[in-house]
């Protein structure tokens, strides 16, 4: 499996957010992106899995034009898991149901087979008794971590998470980091956005540094934070080292 | 539909299409009455159901569309879902007012509760079967009012872990 962006860009009215991004992504590789608030990474991320179409360019999955207009979005996406900002739960539906919905609706799985999925991976990452909470009775970090699992649940070849931590208190981020270090584990593709440095640091094979709606800079996490080239890299490292998150 | 006072489509409809000259039973005033009450409450509870869709957030639609389901699935099973738990308590306004524009319906012919209350009183010169006539209202709109209020309590409970009082 292997993900490629070739020159992808995207326009909302006159702003231009993605400017020709190139890039590719090869199986198992863990991808960061860093960069400013409304240097694109989410909306890299969203036109990655067809949430916003592209207005210029292509992306392909194992060679496959997945971007091409008129193409039916949904066996697409059953390949490629996203877990949002803010969690977007379904909050009338119990955790359970949150997991199992797409997988009786669009693989066609029984009910039990479902309940069995959902029920094995709440219990991998801690959350089995949880499964018939409702997701404002959960913890923003727990929450978050279903929504992970609710991703997880179609077996997707490629999971973007997106900015997954920016809207937790402090003291919940590491539990679902916690998640997220486990899964590197498993295999799975990753693209992250982030505003986490030193998890992009620890967990990223490599870090692509957004700027202008470009890929600025690429590198292994050591080349990005320790020896970056690019001026804008080098202000954007030092913007957020005075912050105190590196 | 919603521009124009539901009196007149009850007198538009309930006298006009009977006038065309059709047969028995096609002429009844409180066929085409309720015909005109059901026309103009089906536009006013369209236009509810249409802001209740519209106040489900995009990112609901974005989260099911990212798990692969369809338009029409993200409809059925997430936005809609929502949307009727909230459009539940207008609709109960909608469906007492409708309860009672009914006695709009008696000025074009049929005897519904006001105008029997009203014939009843020519009968006795007494105004009781007025009174008589409003407790028979409020015995339909009370309960319905206090159903409502009772499954959004059950249902907030349910899904919340903590409420403000």
């Amino acid at each position: 499996m292997k993900l490629e962006l070739r020159n992808v860009r995207k326009s909302f009215e006159e702003r231009v957010v993605l400017a020709g991004i190139n890039l590719e992504v090869n199986a198992g590789e863990v991808v960061s992106f860093i960069g400013s608030s409304g240097s694109g990474k989410t909306t890299l991320l969203r036109c990655v899995n067809l949430l916003e179409p592209i207005d210029d360019g292509a992306i392909f999955l194992d060679g496959d034009e997945i971007s091409s207009v008129g193409r039916d979005p949904n066996p697409v996406r059953r390949r490629i898991g996203i877990v949002f900002q803010s969690f977007n739960l379904f909050p009338h539906m119990s955790v359970r149901r949150n997991i199992t919905l797409a997988l009786t609706q669009v693989v066609e799985k029984s009910a039990d087979e479902a309940n069995e999925i959902a029920s094995s991976l709440l219990k991998r990452f801690g959350l089995d008794e949880k499964i018939d909470a409702y997701p404002d009775q959960l913890s923003g970090g727990q929450q978050q971590r279903v929504a992970i699992v609710r991703a997880l649940a179609m077996s997707p070849e490629v999971l973007l998470l997106d900015e997954i931590t920016s809207a937790l208190d402090p003291e919940l981020v590491g539990e679902v980091l916690d998640v997220v270090r486990e899964l590197k584990g498993s295999g799975i593709t990753m693209l992250i956005a982030t505003h986490e440095m030193n998890f992009a640091r620890e967990i990223s094979d490599r870090v692509c540094f957004l700027a202008s709606g470009l890929v600025a800079e690429q590198g292994s996490p050591t080349q990005i934070f320790s020896n970056p080239t690019d001026e804008r890299t080098k202000q954007f490292l030092r913007r957020v080292q005075a912050v105190g998150k590196t | 539909m919603r521009g124009v006072p539901v009196i007149l489509w009850i007198y538009l409809i309930g006298f006009g299409v009977p006038g065309v000259g059709l047969e028995r039973p096609f002429n009844s005033p409180l066929l085409w009455g309720s015909i005109a009450l059901v026309m103009t409450y089906g536009a006013y509870i369209a236009e509810v159901f249409r802001a209740g869709i519209d106040s489900v957030h995009e990112s609901q639609r974005a989260a099911s569309r990212s798990l692969g389901l369809s338009n029409s699935q993200t409809m059925r099973f997430v936005i809609l879902p929502q949307a009727i738990r909230r459009v539940v308590p207008p609709l109960m306004n909608d469906l007492v007012s409708l309860q009672k524009d009914v006695a709009l319906v008696s000025l074009i012919g049929p005897i519904e509760i006001l105008r029997q209350a009203g014939i009843d009183k020519a009968k006795f010169a007494n105004f009781t079967p007025y009174v008589a006539a409003a407790i028979i209202f409020l015995m339909i709109t009370i309960p319905l009012t206090r159903t409502t209020d009772y499954l959004l309590a059950r249902e907030r409970k349910r899904t919340s872990a903590t409420r403000v009082r």
